[in-house]
């Protein structure tokens, strides 16, 4: 857990040592607060869910362009094999680096609070669903960067690490808004595998183990997948 | 210290390293010596665990590179070809970060990064980022962050490759200074870098060992026919005909008139037969004058480049 965190504190460190985490953080701020607030006075009504909406839409542009430099520029760089040669085990090493970028998006979540405030001085919003709101956007979040993570392993090439991620992030997305097009089973089935269907039912304010098994069980399989693209460095 | 048995490496279908074995006592400097593609990357890498060999193993101080690799990590000092760094960082902070990451719960020891430092020269540049600095600095660098955890066996896979002549021999007292109380595997395809610093030379070709020994060894042993150069003036005609018959001599080459009246021959000889003294007796005899005379040795080069099959 040692080198999980050095590895961790010096990956978040390097996000504010760069302007990257400035420029992405206040692109995010800039775009989902000018939509919020153009939404807001359409809706007339104070509550948060557009501003979800927005977020979860700019999160599938956003996390696959700040997770495709993670691995792939250790191997571009070649400080790969150096960080492979320490006393450092390949799950070390993910871990530490998708807890990094974890940290730098939450802390960008949590300053779209300012519009709950906002509207908490118009009108009434409803503090629990807000609360599940954010609770399903970390969830999200940590599922596609266990994507982002996993696609920049597999390249020393950001565009391709960047366009892979957004393609399995689009199509997770997409399902549950196609499933018409499906029969009953098939249906289910896609709509079960969609990532929006789980948000919605987190949003909803009731957190089911079902929903729960689904992120967790989708982080788990990518850094695991991670994990293994590492080692097989080794036997190629 | 280091053993290594059996050594196979594939990538995919290309044989890399090809049933390698050697054993490295504690504390000496060896060089692996090959031409670029000859297998000494492939095998250091298997030794700092970054590939898995494809069957036999090395054992790095009775540690098995492939079951116990964490332990051997901690041994080691490792400086990969082109020195490998975060360009976005600090040099302070990136020392710090990589004794961190060696180090268990224990807490760093500033001591150790102060010294790397001191021997590597990094003081002026401690708080510049890596990516300003030039390449010699970013080599040393490279060198330090290999030091911070005072490792018992330092590899370095071409440390000099694109420094300039001053900083070279920098390095290279360097890894003199280092050898006194480490183990050193020196990666090179840098014949005079291996005879400065080495005191076992390994030279690998087409992922073979073909020698190793000491580079004064490796010499004598591959000492082939001498060579004698001369220039002569006057009597040139008799002097030759004498110099063909006597005892030893297998061949003179004339390399023609350099001079006016002046000559230059080559004159070889049979193995491990000095015949400079005759030769001077011979010129006194027929009253040439001798007006150069030098001895061409066997230099590691000749015994690199016979053996990894450069000379035509």
């Amino acid at each position: 857990m040692h080198q999980v965190m050095v590895l961790a504190r010096k990956e978040f460190r390097s996000y504010f040592d760069s302007p990257v985490a400035y420029v992405v953080i206040t692109l995010f701020l800039l775009i989902a607060g000018y939509q919020f607030s153009t939404a807001l006075f359409i809706n007339n009504s104070p509550d948060l869910r557009s501003l979800f909406g927005i977020i979860r839409f700019i999160l599938l542009f956003f996390i696959p362009a700040l997770s495709m430099r993670l691995i792939s520029e250790e191997r571009r760089l070649g400080t790969i094999e150096l960080l492979m040669t320490l006393p450092l085990k390949e799950w070390q090493l993910v871990i530490g680096k998708y807890l990094a970028a974890y940290l730098l998006v939450i802390i960008t979540l949590m300053l779209t609070v300012i519009h709950y405030i906002t509207i908490a001085s118009l009108g009434q919003p409803d503090l629990g669903a807000t609360f599940a709101g954010y609770i399903g956007l970390i969830l999200i979040v940590g599922v596609y960067l266990s994507i982002g993570i996993f696609t920049s392993s597999l390249s020393q090439n950001q565009i391709i690490a960047f366009i892979s991620s957004f393609v399995i992030i689009f199509v997770l997305f997409l399902l549950d808004k196609i499933v018409f097009f499906f029969p009953g089973f098939l249906a289910t089935l896609l709509e079960f595998l969609s990532i929006d269907y789980h948000f919605n039912n987190i949003a909803r304010g009731v957190l089911d183990t079902r929903d729960l098994i689904y992120y967790f069980s989708l982080i788990g399989l990518f850094l695991f997948l991670t994990i293994q693209s590492l080692e097989s460095r080794k036997w190629k | 210290m280091i053993s290594v048995q059996n050594l196979t490496k594939y990538y995919g279908s290309t044989l890399a390293v090809n049933n390698v074995s050697f054993e490295i006592q504690k504390g000496t400097v060896v060089g692996f010596l090959g031409p670029n593609g000859a297998g000494k990357s492939t095998t250091v890498r298997i030794i700092t665990c970054y590939l898995s060999p494809s069957s036999g193993t090395a054992l790095v101080d009775n540690h098995d590179v492939q079951t116990d690799s964490l332990e051997v990590r901690k041994k080691i000092g490792y400086l990969p070809e082109n020195a490998p760094l975060y360009h976005d960082m600090n040099v302070i902070d990136y020392l710090q970060f990589m004794q961190n990451i060696r180090k268990g719960k224990s807490g760093a020891n500033g001591a150790h990064i102060k010294t790397s430092v001191e021997r590597c020269g990094l003081n002026e540049v401690l708080h510049k980022s890596i990516g300003e600095l030039s390449k010699g600095y970013r080599q040393r660098v490279g060198l330090a962050q290999a030091l911070v955890h005072d490792p018992e066996i330092l590899i370095l896979d071409e440390p000099t490759v694109g420094l300039d002549p001053n900083q070279i021999i920098e390095i290279r007292n360097l890894i003199r200074e280092l050898g006194r109380d480490k183990t050193i595997i020196l990666c090179s395809h840098i014949l005079p870098e291996v005879e400065a610093t080495c005191n076992r030379v390994l030279i690998i070709n087409e992922g073979r060992i073909v020698a190793d020994g000491a580079p004064s060894e490796l010499q004598a042993s591959f000492e082939g026919r001498g060579k004698i150069q001369i220039l002569i003036k006057n009597n040139l005609d008799t002097f030759l005909g004498k110099l063909e018959r006597l005892g030893g001599v297998e061949k003179v080459i004339s390399e023609g008139n350099s001079d006016g009246d002046r000559h230059r021959l080559t004159v070889e000889t049979e193995k491990g037969c000095d015949l400079r003294e005759e030769i001077f007796r011979l010129c006194v005899e027929n009253q040439t004058v001798l007006l150069e005379m030098k001895r061409e040795e066997t230099s590691l080069e000749d015994v690199f480049r016979r053996l990894t099959g450069r000379e035509e």
